[in-house]
C-alpha cells in the first residue's frame, strides 16, 4: 500500500491551520473587544475567560509553522519570504499579548499598560494574519525555488480588505464567546457588540468572496466553471444558512447558537479557501507535491504526529470540559 | 543601515532572537529540574521548607516559562523570515526534528505545566510529583531535539543531497546522534544547570545577608552550593571533551578560539591578547609555552593547526570567538571557585554565616547566562562561515529580502523585546526580593488560572479544594 504523505501532511496542516484560526480566534477576538468592555472587574471576567486556554491555542501556530518547515520547506521559505513584514508584524504582536497575561497580574499601577498591550497586540495580530491571508490568495511571484518579489508586494486593496475582515471576524467569534462564556453586564455588552459585527462579517465575507474571483482566471474557473459549480455552490448556500442561523440566534438572544454558527462560518471559509488553493501550497506556484520534503522525512514525523496529535486532542477537548459553564470576575472559572 | 548588508542584518537579527530566546530555556530547564528535585524531597522528608521553596520558585518560574513560550513562537517563524534558502535545503533534515521538539516536548510541558502550578494540596501528592516530573522531562526534550538540529548542521552525518538541492535524511539515527550531539548536550544541560544553580544561590545569599536565620534561604544557598560545588568540576571536564571533539570535526573553530594562527608543534596557551587577524598574530600576548598542544593533544608536542590552512574566506571572526571562549571559560573557573570556597565554609561550619561569600555569590547570580551566552557565540560565531559545516555557507542560506525590511523589524524586535522582557524581567527580580516564609503561598488567588496553556489541573480544583483554602 502506498500513501499519498504530502497529501495526509497537507490535510494535517490544513487541519491546525483551521484548529488555530478558530481557537486563537476566539481569544483574540477577546482581546480586540478588550476596549469596549469597561470596569476593571468586567475586563478580569473577559480575559479570564480565555486564560486558561489561550497558550494551548497558540501551540497550533508554532504546529503549523513547525510542520510546514518540517513537511513542505519549500513553501515555507517562499511563504516566509514573501510575507516577511506581515509576519514579523503578527509575532511581535502575539508576544505582545501573550505577555500581557502573565504581566497584568504582576502589577497594579502598571495594569492599564498591559490592558492597552493585550487589545493592541490582539487587534494588530488579527490584522497581520488577515493581510497575510490575503496576499497568499492574491499571489506570490516565484522563480526557481525563491521568492521573486520586493518586500512590500503584500500590501494592496485586497489584503488590506482581509485583514479587516478578519479582525471584524475575530471579533465576532470574541463576542459570541462572551455571550456564551459570561452573564450580566458583560454578557449584554457582548450582545450589543455582535449585533453590529454580525452582519458586518458577512458583508466581508461577500466582498471578499466576490472579489477573488477576479483576481486571477483559475479562481473564476474553479467557482463558475459548469458543471462542477454543482459540486462547490453548497458552499456558499451553507454560509448564508450559517449566517441566518447567526443573526436569528442573536435576535433571539440564544447564548451557544451564535458562536456555533460563527464557527460554522470560519469553518465554511476555510473550506471555500481549500477549494480555492486546491492543489497548491502557493496558489498557482508551488502544488502540495512540489512543496513536499522526501516521503522519508514526512513518514518520520508522520509516526509522531499519529501517536501525539490524538493526545493533544484529547485533552484540549477534556481541557474545554474542565473549563464549561460560565467565569467568574474573580478567581476565573468556579 | 549603518553600511550593513542584508546578511549581516538578518545574522544580527537571528542572533538577537535567539539570545534573547535562549536565556528562558537555559533557566527554565534547570529551575523544572530544581522544582522536581524540591517536590521530592518534599514528599521524602515531610519538611514544610521544601514545599515554601517549591512555591517561591514555581511563581517564578511561570513568569519566565511565558517569555520562553512567546520568544519561541518568534523562533519557529525566523528560519523562514530570515533564512528561506536554507530552511528549504535542510528543512527536510531538521525540520522533522524540529517537529518532534514542538509535539512531544512543547505539548508535554504545556499539558503538565498547569497541574504542577496548581498546587499539591488541590490535586494529591502523586500526581503533582509525576506532573513536576513530566515539567521536567518536556524541557529535556526541547533542549534534546533543538540540540540534534544544532548539532547535525555543525556536524553533518548520516545525509544525501537529492536533485533539487536539498539535503535529506538517510539515516535517521546517524543525524539525530551526529558526532558533536552527545558532548553538546551534556555540555548545555550541565550549563542550563549551573546557571539555575547560581541563580537560586544569589537568591539564597541575599537573604541570608538580610537575615542569616531564615531557614528557606539557608536550605536554597546550601542546595545551591553543593551544585556549584560538584557541577562547576564536571562541566568544565565536560567542556574539555566538547572542545576535543570540536577539534576532531571543526579544527578552525578551535583555532579562532584559541588564537592560533600560525600551525606549529608544541603550541603554548594563550591566555590573554588582542587579536590581529590582519597580519594574523595575537597582539600584546601572555602565554604559557607547551600548554596549548597539551590540552588539545595530550602530548607536549603535538602539532596543532592555524587558522593559516584554511583561505581567508573559509576562517571564522577571530576577534568573537577568542574573547567569548576566554569570557566563558574564565566565569566557569569562577564559579568553580566558589564552589571551593563553599566547601571550605561548609567544612568550618561556617556557610550561613560567611558575608563574603554570599556577597560574592550574589554578584554572581547572572553569571550563568553570560556564560551560556558567551559559549553559543563561541560555538556559532566560530563556525562560519558556514551554517551546514563544510556543506551550505551562510550567505548562500539567506533569504531574499531587502536590507531595510530586516533592518527595520531588527530594531522594531530590539525594542519591543527589551520593554517586554526587560518588564518580564523586572517581576521576576521583585518576586526574588521578597524573602521566603513560612508557609510561602503559591500563586494569588485572585489572578486566573493561566500560563502553559491547557490545564486539566483546574478540573481536580473544583474537586479537592475547600473553599477556606481560597
Amino acid at each position: 500500500m502506498t500513501l499519498d504523505l504530502p497529501m495526509i501532511w497537507a490535510a494535517l496542516i490544513a487541519f491546525a491551520v483551521l484548529a488555530y484560526v478558530v481557537l486563537d480566534g476566539f481569544d483574540l477576538g477577546v482581546g480586540i473587544l478588550f476596549p469596549l468592555i469597561r470596569g476593571e472587574a468586567h475586563r478580569d471576567e473577559a480575559m479570564n475567560s480565555v486564560a486558561p486556554v489561550w497558550d494551548g491555542n497558540e501551540t497550533w501556530l508554532v504546529l503549523g509553522g513547525g510542520g510546514l518547515l518540517a513537511v513542505f520547506p519549500l513553501a515555507y521559505s517562499i511563504i516566509m519570504s514573501a510575507l516577511y513584514v506581515p509576519i514579523i508584524v503578527m509575532l511581535l504582536a502575539l508576544v505582545f499579548r501573550g505577555v500581557a497575561f502573565e504581566f497584568r497580574w504582576r502589577t497594579k499601577r502598571g495594569q492599564f499598560l498591559w490592558d492597552w498591550a493585550f487589545a493592541f497586540g490582539s487587534t494588530l495580530a488579527a490584522f497581520a494574519q488577515g493581510v497575510t491571508l490575503g496576499a497568499l490568495v492574491q499571489g506570490i511571484p516565484v522563480e526557481g525555488r525563491a521568492y521573486a518579489g520586493g518586500w512590500w508586494d503584500w500590501l494592496s486593496a485586497f489584503s488590506l480588505l482581509t485583514g479587516v475582515a478578519l479582525v471584524i471576524g475575530y471579533a465576532l467569534l470574541g463576542a459570541t464567546w462572551l455571550i456564551w462564556k459570561t452573564e450580566g453586564h458583560v454578557q449584554r455588552r457582548a450582545y450589543d457588540i455582535a449585533f453590529w459585527v454580525a452582519p458586518a462579517t458577512l458583508v466581508l465575507i461577500g466582498a471578499v468572496s466576490f472579489w477573488t474571483p477576479f483576481l486571477n482566471s483559475l479562481y473564476a474557473a474553479r467557482w463558475f466553471n459548469w458543471p462542477q459549480v454543482l459540486l462547490v455552490v453548497p458552499v456558499p448556500l451553507a454560509v448564508l444558512g450559517a449566517g441566518f442561523l447567526l443573526l436569528k440566534g442573536l435576535q433571539k438572544q440564544q447564548e451557544l447558537a451564535p458562536f456555533l454558527a460563527s464557527l460554522a462560518l470560519f469553518v465554511l471559509c476555510f473550506i471555500g479557501l481549500g477549494i480555492s488553493f486546491f492543489p497548491y501550497m502557493v496558489p498557482h506556484a508551488v502544488t502540495i507535491h512540489a512543496a513536499a520534503a522526501p516521503d522519508n522525512s514526512l513518514s518520520f514525523l508522520l509516526v509522531g504526529a499519529a501517536v501525539l496529535v490524538p493526545m493533544i486532542l484529547a485533552y484540549t477537548g477534556y481541557a474545554y470540559w474542565v473549563f464549561r459553564g460560565k467565569v467568574k470576575a474573580v478567581g476565573g472559572y468556579h | 543601515m549603518l553600511g550593513l548588508d542584508a546578511l549581516m542584518l538578518a545574522r544580527i537579527q537571528f542572533a538577537f532572537t535567539v539570545s534573547a530566546h535562549i536565556i528562558f530555556p537555559a533557566f527554565s530547564i534547570g529551575l523544572a529540574s530544581y522544582l522536581a528535585v524540591l517536590n521530592g524531597l518534599a514528599l521524602w522528608t515531610g519538611r514544610s521548607v521544601f514545599t515554601d521553596l517549591f512555591n517561591y520558585w514555581k511563581k517564578i518560574f511561570a513568569v519566565a516559562f511565558g517569555m520562553g513560550v512567546v520568544s519561541g513562537i518568534v523562533m519557529s517563524y525566523q528560519f523562514g523570515t530570515n533564512w528561506s534558502v536554507f530552511s528549504d535545503k535542510v528543512g527536510p533534515v531538521i525540520g522533522p526534528l524540529m517537529g518532534y521538539e514542538v509535539l512531544s516536548a512543547f505539548f508535554l510541558e504545556a499539558g503538565f505545566l498547569g497541574v504542577m502550578l496548581f498546587g499539591r494540596e488541590r490535586v494529591g501528592p502523586r500526581l503533582h510529583f509525576l506532573a513536576t516530573l513530566m515539567v521536567a522531562l518536556g524541557t529535556f526534550m526541547s533542549a534534546f531535539w533543538i540540540l540534534a538540529v544544532n548539532s547535525w548542521m555543525q556536524t553533518p552525518a548520516g545525509y544525501a543531497i537529492n536533485d533539487v538541492g536539498q539535503f535529506i535524511a538517510t539515516d535517521w539515527w546517524a543525524v539525530i546522534f551526529n558526532p558533536s550531539f552527545p558532548y553538546r548536550l551534556v555540555h548545555m544541560l550541565l550549563a542550563a544547570y549551573l546557571t539555575t544553580a547560581f541563580v537560586v544561590g544569589a537568591v539564597g545569599a541575599l537573604h541570608l545577608l538580610r537575615d542569616r536565620a531564615n531557614n528557606a534561604a539557608r536550605v536554597m544557598f546550601s542546595m545551591a552550593m553543593w551544585m556549584a560545588a560538584v557541577v562547576a568540576p564536571l562541566q568544565i571536564v565536560a567542556g574539555d571533551f566538547h572542545g576535543l571533539n570540536t577539534l576532531e570535526h571543526q579544527p578552525a573553530k578551535v583555532a579562532a578560539m584559541e588564537g592560533h594562527f600560525e600551525t606549529h608543534a608544541g603550541a603554548p596557551l594563550i591566555l590573554f591578547g588582542i587579536p590581529n587577524a590582519a597580519e594574523g598574530r595575537i597582539d600584546y600576548k601572555v602565554q604559557i609555552p607547551l600548554l596549548g598542544s597539551f590540552i588539545l593533544t595530550h602530548d607536549w608536542n603535538g602539532v596543532v593547526r592555524g587558522l593559516n590552512e584554511w583561505p581567508a574566506e573559509e576562517r571564522p571572526p577571530v576577534g568573537i570567538v577568542f574573547w567569548s571562549f576566554r569570557i566563558m571559560v574564565g566565569i566557569g573557573f569562577l564559579m568553580l571557585g566558589i564552589g571551593a570556597w563553599s566547601l571550605w565554609a561548609r567544612y568550618r561550619r561556617r556557610l550561613y554565616d560567611a558575608p563574603w561569600l554570599h556577597r560574592a555569590a550574589l554578584v554572581m547570580g547572572p553569571s550563568g547566562f553570560a556564560a551560556v551566552l558567551a559559549g553559543w557565540i563561541t560555538t556559532e560565531v566560530g563556525r562560519q562561515p558556514w551554517t551546514v559545516y563544510g556543506l551550505l555557507t551562510t550567505a548562500q542560506s539567506a533569504s531574499p529580502i531587502d536590507a531595510a525590511a530586516i533592518g527595520a523589524s531588527l530594531i522594531a524586535f530590539v525594542i519591543v523585546y527589551f520593554a517586554l522582557f526587560g518588564s518580564g524581567t523586572f517581576y521576576i527580580l521583585r518576586l526574588m526580593n521578597h524573602a521566603p516564609q513560612p508557609a510561602e503561598p503559591g500563586l494569588p488567588p485572585e489572578a486566573p488560572v493561566r500560563a502553559g496553556g491547557i490545564m486539566p489541573g483546574p478540573v481536580m480544583a473544583a474537586k479537592h479544594a475547600l473553599p477556606a483554602a481560597e
